[in-house]
């Protein structure tokens, strides 16, 4: 168990620092003057000249890049080329609205999925367990995107319940009001992914029913359905729990779009609008802030795994 | 042949078909004729409600949403076709690096692809987008690497299965050519697992495309496209809500239809074929917006 | 406690994978089915209790004590299953749940039918697995089934289905999956548990010179049908039926006298001649 923990933080660490060579040599590859967009139209070439300098942006590449992972392990994940402000700052100020929109986000889809999915591989036969599963298929299918807009046309639009968009100004000092402005991003978002979830609870819970030691269980005495729910379904959440990082990536993927549409003063958004300004030095941090994000879980995920699963465990 | 019979005896195969049928027809006959100019700008008709001639009625310039849908169409089959090409490429280079080479290059190409794993497709578009602004091509280069990594993952083990069996073994012990092994053998055994991920890979590529044009990183406004169609006409939503369900019911019927292609193939080719590789068998759900 | 089937016949699609099968158990009777795979050997058993997979379905008659059991509903037959009636599988390497201990799976059938505490299961669990001759049954009921060897895991799953002392046992093919050189061991020890309990038995398999050292009748299968029973001593002497001529000489491969009855064949002691 050690050895698999330290190889795997071994992998993490590598993939943050391929990570970390990648978007930073991408975003080296510009057309265009950074510094002629920061300096304006109306520069002359000598002021351009010496805004790079002063940013840095004359030095070759490799020191620009140590310099950077240098900030970087000193928690420094760099500041905005266009306000000054520091990205890790902002980003944790961000995240006051994203983590909250994640975890509820997450709590939905769980919510959707796993119950919802069991459900319909035990009606299989019946017409509500088709229906569902017909129903996930179908939700799956939905542009997150155009889930939120169709939402929002009910709710905030036609019934008038929840706000169309936006954040309170007071932040979670008026916590009913956050609240309310997250629930309709958070049930677009969880819904969608609920739906997957669905789908591959259904097919786990299917494969399940059809395993032998669950029929030895029924042999022993147990109801069918019993066996089922006591055998088949711990397996099947071991399964889940392999999905589980894909999901949570997947729903990070969905708050960057879904902050844009309710206008969300969150991570995502503050990531499209520097991408846009093409405020690279934000936009680094940010992605490898992001990407870090993501192998973290999925780091996470594979040794939960590996600790409940006592094939892995190394028992003797 | 069987196999799309098999494909086609099944309900969601037949769905599945139908569906991709029929844009790629929609796609192709827009080419040549679409009920109005795309283009066609006519401020008499602003907003004007689902009638005759405006099937499905007009945005807010007076277009034609019928035939923007029409034209979008086009964009859907150039990036689901474009993507899965890289998608498959890169997959089938990285497969094919990860098992037939040295030790050292296998073993390296292992970890890159469970690295690259890690990264969803949204952030790779933003990547690209970061540096060379958005564009069509954004979209399909990052769900193509994206999604070509997924392949790579998936088709590599049954690679090396299908490179250490026996009749592989048999069939280079009888003298046949590294080559003639390799078609003989290799092929129709990886052949339906690589098309089933090729199938759901386009469906992510036309969900791709409708978030990141949402964003700004994909088409550009100019194009006809469902997603810029769902962009533009989201501002309005307050006052006309009900033009978003075209473009977005085209995109949502789309990706259905593709995604059930996906299950019935796998289905159709081998109905045992999930079993074998528990990789294979995972449709690992992941959302691209 | 006998078993009557009769006329049975299970459907799955369009197809009838077992026409109008019957046969007899009476209480201590240890009887035979034998037949090629396919032949719905392992239908007919599953279907006594009431485990037939999705997509199958039953009539007829199947007669436990007396008692009707065919279609009778799952929470009944639950009842009936590890108390009365119970079965070996296969293959052991996926009849147990590879997340729990083997000594939890075995009390599991005691808790089910005594509600006995957790801590009392486990001391049931270890004197049964002792009962199966495995090794160190103190520290076994603590492994996982991974751990356990091909014959091991066979044993814990006989453990499993007579830890509740039913009346009758059905063990399908229970050494098919098993080593050649541990074969013997498991026939030997199930023999042995069934003679000394005194239950009925119901031996599945598709090879005669295992069922001759188990069984006393046998019931010949091909297709789904019955095409010959008796006692095993008059099937290994003048099989009427050719299915039977081809399972015998199948069986006869592996033995060293063709014409006399094997070493080790079970002797019915009310022999009657035809």
């Amino acid at each position: 168990m050690i050895r698999y923990t330290l190889t795997r933080l071994g992998l993490l660490v590598l993939g943050l620092a391929v990570a970390s060579v990648l978007i930073f040599v991408s975003l080296r590859v510009l057309p265009g003057d950074v510094a002629q967009l920061i300096a304006g139209t109306e520069a002359t070439p000598e002021q351009v000249a010496t805004l790079r300098t002063s940013l840095g942006l004359e030095a070759p590449l490799a020191t620009q890049y140590l310099d950077w992972i240098g900030g970087l392990l000193r928690g420094d994940l760099g500041t905005s080329l266009i306000t000054g402000s520091s990205v890790v700052s902002e980003l944790a100020d961000k995240a006051r609205v994203t983590a909250p929109l994640a975890a509820m986000s997450f709590t939905v889809a769980l919510i959707v999925g796993i119950p919802f999915g069991v459900l319909s591989a035990l009606g299989r036969r019946r017409a509500a367990g088709t229906a569902l599963s017909v129903a996930a298929q179908a939700l799956a299918a939905v542009p997150v995107v155009w889930a939120g807009m169709m939402l929002v046309v009910v709710f905030a639009v036609w019934l008038g319940w929840l706000p169309p968009q936006g954040f309170p100004r007071a932040g979670w000092n008026d916590p009913a009001a956050a609240f309310r402005a997250l629930l309709l991003p958070a049930l677009t978002i969880g819904v969608v992914e609920g739906a997957m979830l669905l789908r591959f609870v259904r097919s786990a819970t299917l494969q399940a029913l059809g395993q032998d030691y669950v029929r030895t269980a029924a042999a022993k005495g147990l109801t069918r359905t019993r066996a089922l729910l006591s055998h088949g379904l711990p397996n099947v959440g071991l399964s889940v729990i392999t999905v589980l990082g894909v999901q949570i990536a997947g729903i990070i993927v969905g708050a960057v779009v879904i902050e844009q549409l309710f206008t969300l003063p969150g991570v995502g958004r503050m990531l499209v609008t520097d991408v846009a300004a093409r405020d690279l030095p934000k936009v680094q941090g940010e992605l490898l802030a992001l990407t870090g994000f993501v192998l973290l879980v999925g780091f996470v995920v594979d040794l939960a795994h590996r600790l409940v699963d006592p094939r892995q465990r190394e028992a003797s | 042949m069987t196999t799309l019979r098999r494909l086609w005896s099944l309900g969601t195969g037949r769905f599945g078909i139908l569906i991709v049928a029929l844009v790629v027809v929609t796609a192709v006959v827009s080419l040549f004729w679409t009920p109005f100019d795309p283009a066609a700008v006519d401020a008499r008709v602003r907003w004007s409600a689902p009638s005759w001639p405006h099937v499905l009625g007009t945005d807010n310039s007076g277009r034609d949403i019928a035939s923007l849908l029409m034209a979008g169409a086009r964009t859907t089959v150039v990036v689901a076709v474009g993507a899965g090409a890289v998608a498959s490429v890169l997959g089938i280079v990285l497969a094919a690096l990860g098992s037939l080479t040295a030790r050292w290059i296998r073993e390296s190409v292992a970890v890159l692809v469970d690295i690259l794993i890690a990264f969803p497709v949204l952030i790779i578009a933003m990547m690209i987008s970061a540096v060379w602004g958005g564009s069509l091509a954004v979209v399909i280069l990052s769900v193509g690497i994206g999604f070509g990594v997924n392949i790579a993952r998936v088709t590599r083990p049954e690679l090396r299965r299908v490179l250490h069996s026996d009749f592989v073994l048999a069939g280079r012990a009888s003298g046949l050519s590294t080559g003639q092994n390799l078609t003989r053998h290799l092929l129709p055994n990886v052949a339906p697992v690589f098309i089933v991920q090729l199938s759901w890979g386009m469906a992510v590529a036309v969900l791709a495309e409708a978030g990141l044009s949402y964003l700004g990183f994909g088409a550009p406004v100019t194009q006809p496209s469902w997603g810029v169609l769902l962009s533009d006409l989201q501002a309005y939503i307050a006052v006309h809500p009900l033009t978003v369900v075209w473009p977005g019911l085209a995109i949502t019927l789309t990706v259905l239809g593709l995604n059930l292609l996906g299950d019935a193939l796998r289905e159709a080719a081998d109905p045992t074929l999930g079993e074998r590789t528990p990789a294979a068998r995972t449709h690992v759900p992941g959302v691209v917006a | 406690m006998s078993l009557v089937v009769k006329n049975l016949r299970i459907e799955i699609g369009e197809r009838d994978v077992v026409d109008d099968v019957s046969f007899s158990v009476p209480e201590g009777a240890r009887v035979g089915l034998i037949g090629e795979s396919g032949s719905g050997k392992s239908l007919t058993a599953l279907a006594v209790l009431g485990l037939l997979p999705d997509g199958a379905r039953a009539s007829g008659s199947i007669l436990w004590n007396g008692r009707e059991i065919l279609g009778l509903p799952d929470r009944e037959l639950a009842r009936l299953r590890g108390d009365d009636i119970g079965m070996v599988f296969q293959e052991p390497r996926t009849a147990l749940n590879p997340v729990r201990t083997v000594g939890r799976q075995i009390g599991e059938s005691v808790r089910i039918h005594e509600g006995v505490s957790r801590r009392e299961a486990l001391r049931r669990a270890v004197a049964e697995a002792e009962r199966v001759a495995l090794p160190d049954p103190e520290r076994i009921v603590s492994r996982y089934p991974h751990q356990l060897s091909g014959g091991q895991r066979q044993r814990v799953a006989i453990a499993m289905a007579l830890a509740c002392r039913p009346r009758l046992l059905i063990a399908d093919e229970p050494t098919t999956a098993l080593d050649v050189t541990i074969q013997a061991g498991v026939l030997s020890l199930l023999r042995s548990l069934v003679q000394d309990a005194g239950m009925s038995l119901v031996f599945i398999t598709h090879d005669l010179a295992v069922l001759a050292q188990v069984a006393t009748h046998a019931v010949v299968l091909e297709h789904g049908r019955v095409v010959e029973e008796g006692a095993v001593t008059d099937l290994l002497r003048a099989p009427t039926s050719v299915v039977t001529q081809a399972l015998l000489r199948d069986a006869t491969a592996t033995l060293w006298h063709p014409e006399l009855p094997p070493r080790g064949v079970v002797r019915d002691e009310t022999e009657e001649t035809p």
